[in-house]
């Protein structure tokens, strides 16, 4: 059997189901056995602007994204003005036909800067500015042209069902564009029929309509376009996988690291991780009563954090998740956490700043933010998961690193992992420990809650311990937790507290720190969500007999220097790959382990990375063909 | 062994000005919470930033001395969490209706079962006496380079506009009527909200404890004419006893705090348990909340994690 690698996109004004339809789409390849990589891309707006999902399709284990569309399903003029141009030779395009005269002009939602772009290239190809224009650019490329008329199919099946309603709903379309491109690679359709019944399970008249759509749609396709080249017909199941959304690795990794109270206030791209555990409130406990989290939307992230630490301060494992702006407002009290050695949990889902910057597109804008973000010196932990299945167990490790070093930890993510939907095998919640470090049951004698200790660390009580009464302040503070402004005091305490990011180097376990991939003349150093593209390239890199070496950082502050300058030694060639653009991680590197970058790959327009265009960079490097600073620009 | 007011009492040297009124507060606090015999570990105080910040230290509870403006926030996070917990939450007007206002607002609207206390003597004290929120207009305390140019907030007046169901206001040399106005905020069901006039001795020479006495006013006449008098003391009912009565009373509030001048009206100015506290709220959601609330819960065993999520990984298997 030859190897399927099969990538789809769907597009449509915002509100108009591509999110649905790209899920059913998903779904379905998934139960027929492919490995699914999926990611959404959006305006920030509710209805109307243009969205798109690309599903990556394969039998083989994927992480990412590739530049090539092998089929596009459009039924608007938009996304065929902003995406045909990305279907490869081979690939096809299934369009409504009803559209084809659609001008460019006459798409209010086509910005001028885009616009522009195409019109330079419509012309020098001769072309009307038209949809048959860019279509006409498409054919010639060798790309196979499916026009049907949606309102033609809404239209014979309200024949055939005779059910006249069925003319006008045009809200049915993200299905039949579904049907459609399941009908054109031949997948079996049962999977098709079960999803749509799932997701209309309390709406069985509605899931009727839809089916019978997708039927019709299905065969149509089947039958008239017999013979495009890619055939999806299944493959062969890997038992325990999942289909997940991006937020779910960290939402159901804090369910069963013990988290049970999350304050949040509304952001993109971190609220639908909040939303996911309030909709999941109530938790069921092994031989015991129901417990639950105590989800609480707050009036602010300055309440947010504030209530997180409250609620810590009772022993209750506590979280927050926000985005940079959010996070922003959070800095004043991350140091009051690390000044009273409260252990927080707090889920960055980066986003493209500065300021509002791209609110929902992808960047990794934060690291030198969150490594240093609030006044004065206190120890805190960054920690990075470089993808969903990742940041389930990383989850696990940022709970018990916040109660064993008793220190605020922020956890990486981005707005590329929580708008994925992926394969994966099955979480395994055996695999996550909690270890709650020095926190006391009870307490016998007089009680310090910030005795000096060997190693820095004093036991700790909580609110309403029977005996285990404490203090705390903002201010400096003596063992009791009163103030104090003793020049030698302040001298133990910040010796004390600054003494945990030596431990937490030594103890967290090396391979928790840094993941290497191999290390080879050329090396590649990366943190969080590159990780996927970057394996595939480095899978296509490897295939042409060309070997690069990666090293993955998930714990940056404190930064492992010594682990890594020891991976590195023999390296001749350092390569930072990072989604930002002053290239944060290398600028920390270059502080620790005194030594420069050779070559950045980095990406800033708000889009994900693709497998395909880090492949390219790397390729040029080893070529010595390539920048200094390679900067990457694909993605509509 | 039954609790005295001296178990209340930390050993930590109080800074405050001599005359301060806090600490008529703190004192009205400790013997409050020996009156209510609240175990000293199932009681937490937390403070706000500035003179009145320091109050935490001064009592033998849990004391959580927090950031300027954001007491509330962390005091309702800890109650939330452990419901068990009696919490207090203080600060100064300038931290509680200023910087911290927002937060005023929002903990009216949830209306989570605990008390705060703000201490308000219309000026920052501890950053050398600036206008603070309830400084009326045109006033001109004695640092100020000039009057002050804002409008003043009304606590009591927003307490009752944001949903605290328990309102009233406090006199700190009063202390006996200001211990029973916490003994009586604490036992109340729901958000209590208690403003304290504090004089400011330093910073503060306009509302001074004479003032307050109504020195000035006694000039001509034999007999005092305290400026402070107690709703208790009139006609004036600020329980709503139901539902249909609830605007009335809380319109009756809000004219009532309004008063200011030659007469000062203390005591309650709304009451009101009909509105559900915010654990109900949870409990409707969550039955056995507060049989198990986030604090109480055990989450793993011998380090393994108890949280059976099979159900939710089951519904995303393909």
């Amino acid at each position: 059997m030859s190897s399927v690698d099969f990538s789809w996109l769907i597009g449509g004004p915002q509100g108009s189901g591509v999110e649905s339809g790209a899920n059913v789409f998903s779904k379905v390849c998934a139960e027929l056995g492919y490995q699914v990589f999926g990611k959404r891309e959006f305006h920030s707006n509710i209805k109307g602007d243009h969205s798109y999902f690309t599903v990556r399709v394969s039998d083989k284990l994927i992480h990412s994204n590739v530049n090539d569309v092998s089929l596009m399903i459009s039924f608007d003029a938009e996304t065929i003005f902003r995406h045909s141009s990305e279907v490869m030779p081979g690939g096809g395009i299934i369009y409504d036909s009803d559209l084809e005269k659609i001008s460019t002009d006459s798409v209010g939602t086509l910005d001028n800067y885009f616009k522009e772009r195409l019109h330079r290239e419509l012309e020098s190809k001769n072309k009307p500015f038209t949809i048959d224009g860019v279509l006409e650019i498409a054919r010639e490329k060798g790309v196979n042209l499916y026009p049907v008329s949606f309102k033609t199919i809404l239209a014979s099946l309200a024949e055939e069902t005779e059910n006249p309603r069925l003319k006008g709903m045009i809200r049915m379309f993200n299905v039949i564009g579904v049907s459609l491109s399941l009908g054109l690679i031949k997948m079996p359709p049962d999977s098709l029929l079960k999803s749509i019944d799932s997701i209309f399970s309390k709406k069985p008249q509605i899931a009727e309509i839809n089916k019978q759509a997708a039927t019709y749609s299905y065969n149509y396709a089947a039958s008239k376009f017999p013979d495009f080249s890619f055939v999806l017909s299944g493959t062969e199941k890997q038992s325990d996988t999942i289909l997940v959304q991006g937020h779910q690795g960290t939402s159901i990794g804090k369910m069963v690291s013990g988290c049970r109270f999350q304050s949040y206030y509304p952001i993109t791209p971190a609220s639908d991780e909040s939303v996911f555990l309030e909709s999941n409130e109530i938790l069921e406990v092994h031989d015991d009563r129901p417990g639950s989290t105590t989800v609480i939307q707050t009036e602010d992230e300055i309440s947010a954090i504030g209530m997180m630490i409250g609620s810590a301060l009772t022993g209750t494992r506590s979280s927050t998740s926000t985005s940079g702006p959010g996070f922003a407002l959070m800095t004043e009290a991350i140091g009051w956490a690390g000044m009273n050695e409260v252990p927080i949990v707090l889920t960055l889902y980066q986003r493209s700043g500065p300021s509002t910057g791209l609110p929902t597109r992808h960047g990794q804008d934060d690291l030198l933010f969150a490594v240093a973000g609030s006044f004065g010196d206190f120890p805190r932990i960054v920690y990075a998961s470089g993808d969903i299945e990742e940041s389930f167990y990383d989850t696990g490790n940022c709970f018990n690193y916040s109660d064993v070093y008793q220190v605020p930890v922020i956890h990486m993510m981005d707005k590329f992992l929580s708008s994925s939907v992926v394969t994966c095998k099955r979480f395994d919640p055996q695999k996550i420990t909690i270890n709650r470090g020095k926190l006391l049951e009870k307490v016998e004698g007089e009680y310090k809650r910030f005795a000096f200790t060997e190693d820095g660390i004093s036991p700790r009580s909580r609110l309403g311990l029977d005996n285990g009464i404490f203090w705390n302040t903002g201010d400096e503070s003596d063992e009791t937790g009163h103030i104090t402004e003793d020049p030698q005091m302040r001298i133990k305490m910040m010796d004390k507290r600054m003494s945990k990011l030596d431990l937490i180097l030594k103890q967290v376990p090396k391979d928790e720190q840094i993941v290497s991939y191999g290390v080879h003349d050329y090396t590649i150093i990366s943190w969080g969500s590159t990780k996927g593209p970057i394996l595939d390239a480095l899978e296509m890199l490897k295939k042409e007999g060309i070997d690069i070496g990666f090293i993955q950082i998930k714990l940056i502050h404190p930064f492992p220097t010594e682990h890594v300058k020891s991976l590195l030694e023999n390296v001749k060639t350092i390569i930072d790959i990072e989604a930002n653009h002053s290239g944060q991680l290398g600028k920390i590197f270059k502080q620790n382990v005194t030594r420069e970058i050779d070559y950045f790959i980095l990406k800033y327009s708000g889009r994900g990375m693709t497998s395909t265009e880090i492949y390219e960079s790397l390729k040029r490097i080893t070529e010595n063909k390539a920048n200094k600073r390679e900067v990457l620009e694909h993605g509509a | 062994m039954a609790l005295k007011l001296a178990d209340y009492k930390t050993t930590v040297h109080n800074d405050w000005c001599p005359g301060c009124g806090d600490f008529g507060i703190v004192n009205a606090l400790q013997m409050a919470l020996a009156e209510m015999g609240i175990e000293r570990d199932k009681a937490a105080i937390f403070s706000g930033i500035g003179c009145s910040g320091k109050t935490s230290h001064f009592i033998n509870t849990y004391g959580i001395h927090t950031l300027h403006g954001r007491v509330l926030t962390f005091a309702q996070g800890g109650k939330l969490a452990n419901p068990e917990m009696t919490v207090l939450a203080v600060g100064g007007d300038g931290d509680g209706l200023g910087i911290g206002a927002g937060h005023f607002v929002a903990a009216g609207r949830r209306n989570i079962d605990m008390t705060y206390i703000i201490f308000d003597n219309g000026v920052y004290g501890l950053t050398k006496g600036q206008a603070s929120p309830t400084l009326k207009l045109g006033e001109k305390t004695k640092s100020l380079p000039s009057p002050n140019t804002n409008y003043n907030v009304n606590p009591i007046g927003l307490a009752v506009a944001s949903g605290f169901t328990f309102v009233a206001r406090a006199y700190s040399y009063d202390v006996r009527h200001l211990k029973d106005l916490i003994v009586k905020a604490v036992q109340h069901k729901g958000l209590s909200f208690l403003d304290v006039l504090q004089p400011c001795p330093t910073y503060n020479d306009l509302n001074t404890r004479d003032w307050y006495a109504g020195e000035d006013l006694a000039k001509e006449s034999i007999e005092r004419h305290s400026r402070i008098y107690k709703l208790e003391d009139t006609h004036f009912d600020p329980v709503v006893h139901y539902d249909d009565e609830i605007d009335e009373k809380l319109a009756q509030a809000l004219i009532k705090s309004l008063e200011w001048g030659n007469k000062i009206p203390t005591g309650i100015f709304y009451k009101n348990e009909i509105i559900s506290p915010f654990a109900t709220r949870l409990t409707d959601k969550i039955p056995n909340y507060l049989e198990n609330p986030p604090a109480k819960q055990n989450i793993s065993k011998d380090g393994i994690p108890t949280t059976d999520v099979s159900k939710i990984l089951d519904s995303m298997k393909v």
